[in-house]
């Protein structure tokens, strides 16, 4: 498939032939109000010698040899096979033919990647994945409010105790649309939101499991507060923790109606920033308002299987401007790795990496309780990730820590004014129980470097 | 060619109404059913809800388009055709009987004398394939 760029006279030509003068008039269409406007907070261009300069500085920043750092993305193990067969030029320089149905082996390769994903959550069908968790989670929401039509309210629920840059995604994306977001605040002494029969008359509610703090909602009696007042239950998901927690689609009585989360932690890198992998899960009798690209299974003139996209009647190309949402992409490439990680470790082996972190994580605890000063925020039971208190700021210790090669998780202080003297710390697989020694000495030499 | 049956009443977005006493029964015209395609989901209104006149009231999903279905006059949801849950076919096959999607009891009755004849609707039908 070419790509031709047109050239100014190209573009010259169609103008004049259509009667107008510049492209932006194309959308003056558009009330003024609803445009951004100029990118002030993006910096003009720069060489690509310039560009290098700025890399290589930032590179040799990236000297940490132990990273305790989560929130919200995780280091594990990458098997080596992965990012080698992802790599292949069949994957790699693939886009889905606008004849989408011409590569079945890509959308195979998709199906095989919604059948994992529904059986992980136990929910019955799964979309082809939008860009990240946290737009999955605006999805999510924007879905709830189409697929709820016996719950007239346009007021979302949404957990205080869920990851803030998720909070801030959906915020941005759902301002225009008429919908009120409401934030639980989360419980001081728990770190955990509860339901509240008083609040009522809302469309849904999304909640996190783990959450932002690692700790574990009660998920069961939040889904089913939520269904008691007519209102659809997101829950948003660590996919790792799926394996060895209650996955959403057995949440409470009914279950959660929407799954979303990052995939990040199947098989994909940590990165400053992405590129990422949301997967977004829901049951069947909604699927209609789910967004993106569904492949389903079906059997050609001939008997034989195939492959092909399903329920394109939601999808932007034929519902235009009533479709169920105008990002219809997916992370094709993110759910090849996705696919493949979860093929080579099985349900075995994901139950392995749960329990290996978690197992991790209370290791580092308990070693940690030995520090004068230094505790475990919120009691009760957490996944792979919890808050650790300090007997002073966060952010200095983490910058001394960082200093002596160790990131040592994320200061708290930036999103919670409450949690300055908090960090959250995160344990996968990949650590070690040296490194976990390395830890602590690493804390308590920064501890006692700094005068409290 | 397609039927236009003339004990019917028509809107120009496609929708047929059929009158017995306060109660209105509506679906999608043999031009509409045949313009769609194979109709593969109908999305119906939910019972006891209520509708002005033009109100996008439900949605019909054909291979090759969705389209929205307005309420021909201002009224009531009383029924709902469930059958084509699972055999939206139905609509294709037999648009101005089994294809039929929904009831509406109507607030004015007489609202129903002003929608468009047989005729009439024939010929907005001929304008826009012309």
């Amino acid at each position: 498939m070419p790509f031709i760029p047109h050239t100014l006279n190209d573009e010259r030509i169609m103008l004049k032939a259509i009667g107008v003068t510049a492209i932006e008039t194309l959308f003056d269409e558009i009330p003024e109000d609803l445009k951004s406007g100029e990118l002030t907070g993006i910096p003009e261009g720069i060489s690509e010698m310039a560009l290098m300069r700025v890399m290589n500085e930032r590179a040799r920043e990236d000297t940490v040899k132990l990273s305790f750092l989560g929130a919200g993305a995780y280091e594990h193990h990458i098997p080596a096979a992965i990012w080698d067969l992802v790599g292949r030029g069949e994957f790699l320089t693939a886009y889905t033919p606008y004849q989408a149905e011409a590569s079945q082996g890509t959308l195979q390769l998709i199906y095989e990647y919604q059948t994992m994903m529904t059986r992980l959550m136990e929910l019955d069908v799964a979309n082809a994945s939008v860009y990240d968790g946290a737009t999955a989670l605006a999805e999510a929401i924007l879905m709830a409010i189409r697929a709820n039509k016996k719950n007239k309210s346009r007021r979302v629920l949404v957990a205080g105790d869920l990851n803030p840059a998720y909070l801030e995604a959906c915020r941005v994306i759902v301002r225009n649309q008429g919908i009120e977001l409401e934030i639980l605040p989360f419980d001081e002494s728990s770190g955990l939101i509860d339901s509240d029969p008083d609040n009522q008359d809302f469309a849904a509610l999304a909640v996190s499991y783990p959450n932002y703090f690692g700790g574990l909602p009660d998920v069961d009696s939040l889904t089913d507060w939520a269904h008691a007042q007519g209102a659809l239950l997101i829950g948003v998901v660590n996919p790792t923790a799926m394996a060895l927690l209650k996955p959403p689609g057995t949440w409470g009585e009914s279950g959660a109606d929407i799954a979303v989360g990052e995939g990040q932690p199947l098989g994909i890198p940590v990165a400053s920033g992405g590129p990422y992998l949301g997967f977004m899960c829901c049951k069947q009798a909604i699927v209609r308002q789910m967004p993106g690209r569904i492949i389903g299974k079906t059997t050609d003139v001939d008997g034989n299987r195939g492959f092909a996209l399903t329920l394109q009647a939601r999808e932007q190309h034929i519902r235009r401007g009533k479709a169920t949402s105008n990002i219809c992409t997916n992370q094709g490439l993110l759910v090849t790795a996705a696919t493949i990680y979860l093929s080579l470790l099985g349900d075995v082996g994901l139950r392995s990496v749960a329990i290996r972190s978690h197992q991790g994580l209370t290791g580092l605890t308990g070693r940690l309780s030995g520090i004068d000063g230094v505790k475990v925020r919120f009691p009760g039971p957490v996944f792979h990730e919890t808050v650790i208190q300090l007997p002073v700021n966060a952010d200095q210790v983490l910058a001394e820590m960082a200093h002596r090669g160790i990131l040592g998780g994320y200061d708290l202080g930036i999103h919670f004014p409450s949690l300055s003297d908090c960090m959250l710390v995160n344990v996968t697989e990949t650590k070690t129980e040296q490194d976990l020694t390395d830890y602590v000495i690493c804390l308590r030499a920064v501890l006692d470097s700094i005068p409290c | 060619m397609s039927e236009y049956p003339t004990n019917l009443r028509y809107v120009a977005t496609h929708e047929w109404v059929k009158l017995e006493e306060d109660i209105v029964l509506v679906g999608i015209s043999d031009h509409a059913q045949d313009a769609l395609g194979d109709v593969v989901y109908v999305e119906l209104p939910e019972i006891d809800t209520s509708y002005q006149a033009g109100d996008e009231i439900a949605v019909v999903e054909s291979v090759k388009a969705a389209s929205d279905i307005y309420a021909p006059v201002a009224g009531t949801v009383i029924e709902v055709n469930s059958e084509l849950e699972d055999a939206p076919e139905l609509v294709n096959e037999s648009p101005y009987a089994q294809g039929w999607f929904f009831k509406m009891k109507a607030d004015d009755p007489a609202a129903v004398e002003g929608l468009l004849g047989a005729d009439d609707y024939q010929k907005v039908c001929e304008t826009e394939d012309s």
